[in-house]
């Protein structure tokens, strides 16, 4: 029986009519660090690979990932880790009941943005 | 309306099938992740920017090379799950059953080498 009523079902919003939030906005940074980490997973398989390959193809990606525009994905894919895994910890405080209210998602929110840009800068300081 | 089947009103509504898996899979990788995620940061900065011996040598220790491992086989499968959500949204079709297959042997492939890779130097 296909009785599809397409006249008055509850629509949800689409991203581009929906006017940006900060829990919308910081749930869409978490899954682009999400896919964005499995292109940076290929720069470290690639750097282990050649490590364990040869010296001459050691010397390569090393002198690359080393290079100013190599330090630039690695900060960027150290921020996204942190970014990343502080995103999923509130989906897990979400998921078991916790921090449900809008006013707490958004402070969770600022304090994802805040403490992953932080942690980032002290691991680029210190390693 | 009339000519609408059974199953083109349900194709593409989505059925629980894997979603519960699914859910709880991302759920405890998540948690993992918390853990592996920043010790693995740690780990490979300090891997980074030694000489091919020093390397070499660094990731032939337990505790370099075991974070290494976890990581790349939790942290992969993890984003790899991500990905074929996003994939799942917003490539629709035959197209999108074909991207997840090139994402899923994708990811398991740089999980494979990934561990390969640290095995021959640990060993």
């Amino acid at each position: 029986m296909a009785d599809v009523n397409r006249g008055n079902r509850p629509l949800s919003p689409h991203l581009q009519v929906y006017r940006p939030q900060l829990t919308s906005m910081s749930s869409i940074m978490v899954r682009l660090t999400g896919i964005a980490l499995l292109g940076a997973a290929v720069f470290v398989v690639w750097w282990l690979l050649a490590a364990a390959t040869s010296q001459a193809a050691f010397g390569g990606i090393d002198a690359f990932l080393r290079s100013w525009f190599g330090d630039l994905i690695m900060f960027g894919a150290t921020w996204a880790v942190f970014y990343h895994v502080l995103g999923r910890l509130r989906h897990v405080l979400w998921d078991f009941g916790y921090c449900l209210e809008v006013e707490t998602s958004e402070r969770l929110a600022i304090g994802m943005f805040g403490l992953a840009t932080l942690l980032a800068l002290i691991c680029a300081v210190a390693l | 309306m009339q000519f609408l089947t059974d199953r083109k009103r349900a194709q593409g509504l989505g059925s629980g099938r894997g979603g519960t898996h699914h859910h709880w899979q991302m759920m405890v990788t998540s948690m993992l992740l918390v853990v592996l995620g920043p010790l693995f940061v740690i780990t490979f900065g300090l891997g980074l920017g030694g000489t091919y011996e020093e390397v070499l040598a660094y990731f032939a220790r337990p505790l370099p090379a075991l974070i290494t491992i976890l990581t790349l086989a939790v942290g992969i499968y993890h984003v790899m799950q991500e990905t074929l959500v996003a994939v799942e949204d917003y490539v629709p079709g035959i197209a999108g059953k074909i991207t997840m297959v090139v994402v899923t042997a994708f990811s398991y492939a740089l999980i494979a080498a990934g561990i390969f890779a640290v095995a021959r130097i640990a060993l």
